[in-house]
């Protein structure tokens, strides 16, 4: 029984030795926790960036909601349905009805150039034509200022997103398309989906200005419940008056948002290990200086029968000490850095703006932690193992 | 260059330290490596576009198609000395994720105009003779394992032909190359003859996606451009012209800042190196007091004691930065870490200079404390340390 506590006792005076001696090396020490630091902020930063980008895209597909598009489209752009098919669509069995009639909105997505704040250069922001429904089927879709266009007039509502990023939406300017000019009447959002980057107008407004005649690029809609899905494709894709594909919602956004998510990850990955690298060299460093700044105090300790083994215990105690305060301060600088900061960029595959808060999520700020122990544990290892192995009377003989 | 055996000395002294410094300051600058090839992969269009060309576009926005026979009006305007077209396709070839961009062209005035592809005569010749020929980059080309004479379906995702289908299929007579090395070599062109009179009446037939025009003096090219747009104003179709590099450049801002991120990952990068670096300088001057004294007491002169911690810090930078570029320029050069996303992935030669400031830099900030620190020693206090 004695022997554990012994030896545990030995492990906490030799690191207590270890962690007292810090202020003596608070250069290289300090050296190592900000190298940490930086390694996990930037680690913890760049994934925020995807992380808030799989977070609009996931915030704007609920489960009971589907699209559907011309068989083929791989987005809302390239698509192209008939006023007979999209009421084909609405009156499906599955399709949720309202006293209003059926929660389907046929639509029409383009693009408009409209200068960026942040950068003052032209951008290409998606404007929607959506019918009555649209409302209760892109989430949930709110007016917070003004109000809504009126059916069949020149007017656009913009979403909060679009509002921020872009230049000229304030409620009462006007948006120029073409040669027309779209007073902006009302502000909306949709809780944090990608709505919330759109302007939206009347479809059949949007029609008239884009020569479209009597035709569609999408219809969203909303099902009795999200078990319908199945059913309802079904039935949209067996029948021959109709040549169409359907994803539920989330579906057909977790596809659109994997170009940008794919980039962001593995070029935000790649950085980071590199980086990792780079802060093993660092903590190995302080290590070992913490280690030969010791030499004697850890032979006398030995000479006075401290096991080896208590030796390298503590040592990378010590060392994953000071790599968790390197970790847990950058996780937090991460934090308070990109948590919800807006920024817009483009969606590769309807080339249009699409504008989302960065994310800094629990698992982030885990892994970051992680991450750093990890360098912890590799720095502290190798000056563990010679600090246990100096041979003790070399080592004293230095005194 | 007398005193280069002690400064590589003391640069051994202690081994273990030294290797230490040296590794990270050589992730550092493969670290570098990588951000300078992603930072020009996803601007790099930028630098190659050309001071005397100009893009028309749709006034609204570039999904929106210009009538072809704004090509003759053009042509027209005093200044514009070539004029030719592109639409985009939204070809797929088998999968989606096997993007490249695909655009039908009118082959003469299209490989006169960009000179930078360089296509073998005869191949060239086969393109004039054959309707549903298609010249390939060589990337691309290789990527699929692509040879002349082979037949390419693709499914656009936009346009149909006559017959309903969307499954387009071209011949390959030629593969060509960059004449520079940030060229494109991904993407595909056909010929607009072709691909107008197969697809459906109705949608877009007789229209086209963009203009590419030639300046006789890139230095005109504001006022040309505003020539171009007051021809088309006021028609169903207004176009907006810009020289190539503010297009391309507009399109990269898209994506976001991405010069901004690059800069403050670096920044970060060199501020932990500087760090880390600066610290075991001064620490292993610290050790060698007793030494700079004696040095100092046999005549070295200040300036010479500080050159010499100058010197090692430098050396030991310079050394990591070298080794760190030479070793991030052959890992760039394996290819695009995201499989097919960056299809301009290389590390840009001119960026090499530019890192190996950032190592003297570097060397020299981190060596100029503990150098100062030794040159101000005074000989007899560093001797009692002995």
């Amino acid at each position: 029984m004695a022997g554990p506590i012994n030896w545990l006792s030995q492990v906490v005076s030799v690191t207590k030795f270890g962690l007292l001696g810090i202020p003596q090396r608070r250069g290289s020490v300090a050296a190592a926790v900000i190298g940490i630091a930086g390694v996990v902020t930037v680690l913890v930063g760049v994934l925020s960036i995807a992380a808030g980008f799989r977070r609009a895209m996931a915030a704007s597909g609920a489960a009971d909601a589907a699209v559907v598009l011309r068989s083929g489209a791989d987005s809302e752009m390239v698509s192209g349905l008939s006023r007979n098919s999209t009421r084909i669509i609405a009156d499906a069995p599955g399709v949720a009805r309202t006293p209003e009639g059926p929660l389907a909105s046929a639509e029409l997505f383009v693009i408009i150039n409209l200068p960026k704040r942040s950068t003052g250069s032209d951008v290409n922001v998606p404007l929607r034509g959506v019918e009555a429904a649209a409302f209760r089927v892109h989430g949930q879709v709110k007016i917070v200022e003004g109000r809504t266009f009126e059916p069949g007039k020149d007017e656009v509502i913009v979403g909060l997103g679009a509002a921020r990023e872009f230049a000229g939406l304030e409620v009462g300017r006007s948006l120029l398309v073409g040669r027309r000019e779209w007073p902006v009447v009302g502000v909306f959002s949709a809780g944090g989906a990608t709505a919330e980057s759109e302007i939206w107008t009347d479809a059949p407004v949007l029609q008239a200005a884009y020569d479209r005649g009597d035709t569609f690029q999408s219809v969203y809609v909303r099902l009795d419940s999200p078990g319908a899905f199945t059913a309802f494709k079904d039935t949209m894709t067996t029948n021959p008056q109709l040549n169409v594909q359907v994803m539920r919602l989330s579906e057909y956004y977790a596809s659109q948002s994997t170009a940008v998510t794919t980039l962001i990850t593995t070029l935000g990955v790649l950085i980071a290990a590199l980086m990792a690298v780079g802060a093993v060299f660092g903590a190995l460093n302080t290590m070992y200086s913490s280690v030969s700044a010791r030499t004697r105090e850890i032979a006398t300790l030995r000479a006075l029968g401290f096991g080896s083994g208590a030796v390298v215990v503590s040592v990378m105690l010590e060392s994953i000490a000071l790599a968790l305060g390197g970790g847990a301060s950058g996780a937090g600088l991460a934090y308070f850095l990109f948590n919800g900061f807006h920024a817009a960029t483009m969606n590769w595959q309807s080339f249009s703006q699409i504008a989302f808060a960065f994310a800094v999520t629990p698992q982030l700020l885990v892994l970051g932690v992680v991450l750093a122990t990890a360098i912890g544990l590799i720095g502290g290892l190798l000056p563990a193992i010679r600090a246990a192995r100096q041979p003790i009377a070399a080592a004293l003989r230095e005194l | 260059m007398r005193f280069f055996p002690l400064i590589w000395s003391n640069l051994l002294r202690k081994k273990m330290r030294t290797v230490l410094t040296l590794l990270s300051i050589v992730v550092a600058f493969v670290l570098f490596s990588y951000l300078s090839a992603i930072k020009h992969a996803l601007s790099g269009g930028i630098s190659l576009a050309g001071a005397n060309r100009l893009i028309v576009r749709h006034k609204v926005s570039i999904i929106q198609l210009l009538p072809e026979s704004y090509k003759a009006r053009m042509a027209r305007i005093p200044g514009v000395s070539l004029v030719t077209h592109q639409t985009w396709f939204g070809g797929i070839y088998q999968d989606p994720k096997n993007f490249f961009m695909q655009t039908p062209v009118v082959p003469e005035e299209f490989l006169e105009m960009l000179p930078e592809i360089v296509l073998a005569p005869e191949q060239k010749a086969a393109w004039l003779r054959t309707r549903i020929g298609a010249i390939v980059g060589r990337k691309t080309a290789e990527r699929f394992h692509w040879k002349i004479g082979d037949k390419i379906p693709l499914l656009s995702s936009i346009w149909a032909k006559n017959d309903g289908t969307r499954t387009w299929e071209f011949e390959i007579v030629g593969i060509f190359d960059g004449r520079d090395k940030n060229t494109d070599t991904t993407p595909l062109y056909f010929r607009f003859d072709y691909f107008d009179e197969a697809r459906r009446s109705g949608f877009g037939k007789g229209q086209v996606g963009w203009y590419t025009i030639r300046i006789t003096d890139p230095a005109r090219a504001a006022e040309i451009a505003k020539l171009v747009d007051a021809e088309f104003e006021n028609s169903s179709a207004e176009t907006k012209t810009e020289p190539e590099g503010a297009f391309v450049q507009a399109w990269v801002k898209q994506i976001g800042d991405i010069a901004l991120i690059t800069a403050s990952i670096m920044g970060a990068v060199f501020f932990t190196i500087l760090l880390v670096t600066g610290n075991t300088i001064s620490q292993s001057v610290r050790e060698r007091t007793g030494e700079l004294g004696v040095l100092k007491a046999i005549g070295f002169t200040n300036g010479q004691v500080l050159a010499l911690v100058l010197l090692e810090s430098c050396l030991l930078a310079v050394l990591g930065g070298a080794i760190g570029l030479g070793i991030g320029k052959s890992l760039t050069a394996l290819g695009d870490p995201t499989g097919s996303l960056l299809p301009m992935f290389f590390f840009p030669p001119g960026d090499l200079l530019e890192g190996l400031g950032g190592c003297l830099v570097l060397g020299l900030i981190t060596g100029l404390f503990p150098a100062l620190q030794a040159m101000r020693l005074r000989v007899a206090e560093a001797l009692r340390r002995i």
